[in-house]
């Protein structure tokens, strides 16, 4: 199976760590990925701002790069619910770039898909002792409906204490450019998301997209609270051997 | 283009409003709490019926044969409405529909009317019309009259005073009751028994001695000219029936076809809106009853023009449950006058600026109130894609130029791998040099959060140094 990963700009240019433990994860799962190089941007910011052409040259190039591999994995729930969702809208019916759109939507899947769905794994052998916290983000919960998949996985990893985040479905208020637009409605959804991370007294925060977890950790690290924001690929890589980081 | 009135000022765009309403801790508080137990209602009614998602398909699909063929309803609710003796006006406009209306009630010689709660008069400012004209609109819902007497405007679709809590109405209540009828009782608590009671005494007077009344209608059946209202405190069966005169203002959208589909609707929507699995007041009246003389008055007022957009038409299906309101983290902290509309929440983020056009500031940053969280969408129980056409409208309007550039810089970065490879290696280099607090409009995230140290190397980088981890 050829597998092409694509790893997200967020991911490329601020969390480097989490596409490293995806490709080791994967790695390790008896699964080669390889990274097109022509990769850059889904296009998410552009077209949920209402930027539609300039939207729609990047999922050209992001439907591009992609071409011609059995599956692609995405460690994020949003940039997959973009390809998913918005690129056929995008592309239209019919023509070259409706095509291409048509085959690489079924073959796209959300890190924690891949791992449940195609590789029929639940226990990728991960040890992470620390207690830990899971949100589901908005796109992991409503786009895509991953449903309890990443969950799964967590209680399967050894030593890690999973406890329920309240109000967990609840956006943190980030929302891409939201989060400029209208700072203090974000900001207030934001603080609300903190204090239940805090209030479950977890050590680590996970979810399966960056941009929220940059976003609650951002607040999290102005509080000085302690509380650290982890990729749930991260945690997923972490063996007894190979810790985090 | 004519304006299209939405019944309230569209002055300020929507995050000007939004500061000052999350600084308010009391708004926040209620709103919090109210939305909170209607949402936990909500989901438990919907949850025990099995057959929901069906209903909700069945319930989108009704509204959506109706509305590709809404010229024929409404030609046949017209026959069928006359045909029992009433009769029918339409209005293209706000003004119109006023004009209308406060025509119908000069002719009666009255000066007083008692209202149904009703958000098409709302959107068309009829009370405030009518008092023009020298006639007193007393809305007779027990939380439109907190409003009316609070001299205040709704902020819900639903439940139009869900800012308030019951120490404010208590207050309310006990100055402005006697400017409007009977007075509150000397000794009234904050107990909502003793405000209900108190509103009981107030509107029972007025019903008994108004002889003109006005509603809207939750659905107009085109089959039999039937209108249908629900509603849970019986102010409004009282003002069906006692009067001498009814008049129904009517959005153009609200046809059924048949009698029969109702049964999808008196399902779905008291389930999504009060959390009720049956609201308590459901009346149906066709045409004049004896001694009765009524009145329909269907209203465009913009609608139309909705009707010709291939994505944005959806939000004429509205059933104007709220469900997408009480479960709407924006909404939940701004409440609904930051909207600037009788519509508040996401419909009102996509229906006010289609109605209302986007030539205000306000209509132009509508569209931007929502994260795109998608919960509107989960919940909406005749399926309107919100985000969808959120994002649609955003495509329409004219940006600043400060974000179109920044825009068209990602964009041109992001157009080659290159150009974003050597973005990377140059933030990596000066990764020191990034401030803690960013500039301009950026800044308003910075104020409260951290942002994330810059890497010194890319995944991008790492995968070419180490070729994708194996050296």
């Amino acid at each position: 199976m050829r597998v092409a990963l694509f790893v997200t700009c967020v991911n490329d240019t601020l969390f480097p760590d989490t596409g490293r433990a995806v490709v080791r994860l994967l790695r390790r799962l008896g699964v080669e990925a390889d990274f097109p190089r022509a990769q850059t941007c889904c296009g998410q910011m552009h077209a949920n701002t209402g930027y539609r052409d300039e939207a729609v040259r990047l999922a050209r190039r992001g439907v591009a790069a992609l071409r011609g591999y059995d599956a692609v994995v995405v460690p994020s729930g949003s940039c997959a619910a973009m390809i998913r969702e918005q690129y056929p809208k995008l592309a239209g019916s019919r023509g070259p770039f409706a095509d291409a759109v048509a085959r690489v939507v079924p073959r796209t899947y959300e890190l924690t898909e891949f791992l449940v769905d195609v590789l029929g794994v639940t226990d990728v052998g991960a040890y992470f002792p620390h207690r830990v916290t899971y949100h589901p983000t908005c796109h992991s919960l409503r786009g895509i409906h991953l449903g309890d998949r990443p969950l799964t996985l967590l209680r399967q990893v050894k030593g890690l204490e999973l406890v329920p985040l309240a109000d967990a479905e609840e956006c943190c208020g980030f929302g891409g450019t939201f989060a400029i637009k209208n700072a203090d409605v974000s900001a207030a959804m934001c603080a609300d998301k903190v204090r239940a991370v805090l209030d479950t007294g977890a050590e680590v925060l996970c979810a399966a997209d960056n941009s929220c977890l940059m976003h609650i950790g951002g607040m999290l690290g102005r509080q000085k609270s302690g509380v650290r924001v982890m990729h749930l690929a991260e945690i997923l890589c972490s063996t007894e051997t190979a810790g985090v980081r | 283009m004519s304006v299209t009135f939405l019944g309230m000022p569209a002055d300020r765009p929507f995050p000007r409003n939004a500061a000052r309403a999350v600084r308010d801790s009391q708004l926040r508080f209620n709103l919090r709490k109210a939305t909170r137990t209607i949402r936990a209602r909500r989901a438990s009614v919907v949850a025990e019926a099995p057959d929901w998602a069906e209903l909700r398909e069945a319930g989108r699909a009704i509204k959506e044969h109706t509305l590709r063929n809404l010229d024929r309803y409404l030609v046949q609710l017209e026959e069928a409405v006359t045909a029992a003796g009433g009769h029918v006006h339409w209005a293209a406009g706000a003004a119109e529909a006023n004009r209308i209306v406060a025509g119908l009630v000069k002719a009666t010689g009255e000066t007083e009317v008692v209202k149904v709660k009703s958000m098409a008069t709302q959107e068309i400012g009829l009370n405030e019309a009518l008092l023009e004209q020298g006639i007193t609109a007393y809305e007779t819902d027990l939380a439109e009259l907190i409003v009316q007497l609070g001299d205040d405007r709704p902020s819900h679709i639903v439940v139009p005073a869900i800012h308030r809590n019951r120490a404010e109405i208590r207050e309310i209540f006990a100055e402005h009751m006697s400017g409007w009828g009977r007075p509150a009782p000397e000794d009234l608590t904050d107990e909502p028994a003793a405000l209900a009671e108190a509103a009981r005494l107030h509107l029972r007077e007025r019903f008994l001695k108004t002889k003109v009344a006005i509603s809207g209608a939750n659905f107009a059946i085109a089959e039999t000219g039937t209108m249908v209202v629900l509603e849970s405190e019986g102010n409004g069966r009282m003002c069906l029936t006692l009067p001498r005169t009814l008049i129904s203002v009517v959005g153009i959208e609200k046809v059924l076809p048949s009698w029969r589909d109702l049964e999808v609707f008196l399902q779905l929507l008291p389930r999504s809106s009060t959390g009720e699995r049956m609201n308590p007041y459901t009346s149906t009246w066709t045409g004049a009853a004896e001694g009765q003389e009524f009145h329909l008055v269907l209203l465009d007022n913009g609608r139309t023009r909705v009707l010709a957009d291939e994505v944005g038409r959806q939000a004429l299906r509205c059933i104007r449950c709220s469900a997408c309101l009480n479960v709407c983290p924006v909404y939940e902290r701004t409440g609904g006058h930051a909207y600037g509309s009788v519509y508040p929440g996401p419909i009102g983020a996509i229906l006010t600026p289609q109605l209302r056009g986007m030539g205000s500031e306000l209509d132009r940053s509508l569209p931007y109130a929502s994260s795109l969280c998608g919960a509107c969408y989960e919940v909406c129980p005749v399926a309107i894609d919100i985000p969808s056409v959120l994002v649609d409208l955003r495509s329409r309007a004219r940006h600043p130029w400060p974000e179109r550039a920044g825009m068209a810089a990602a964009g041109w970065v992001f157009e080659r791998h290159g150009r974003l490879a050597r973005l990377q290696r140059a933030g990596g280099r000066l990764r020191r040099l990034v401030p803690r607090r960013l500039p301009g409009p950026l800044g308003g995230w910075t104020d409260t959060r951290d942002l994330p140290e810059v890497p010194r190397e890319s995944f991008r980088e790492w995968w070419d140094r180490t070729d994708g981890g194996r050296r």
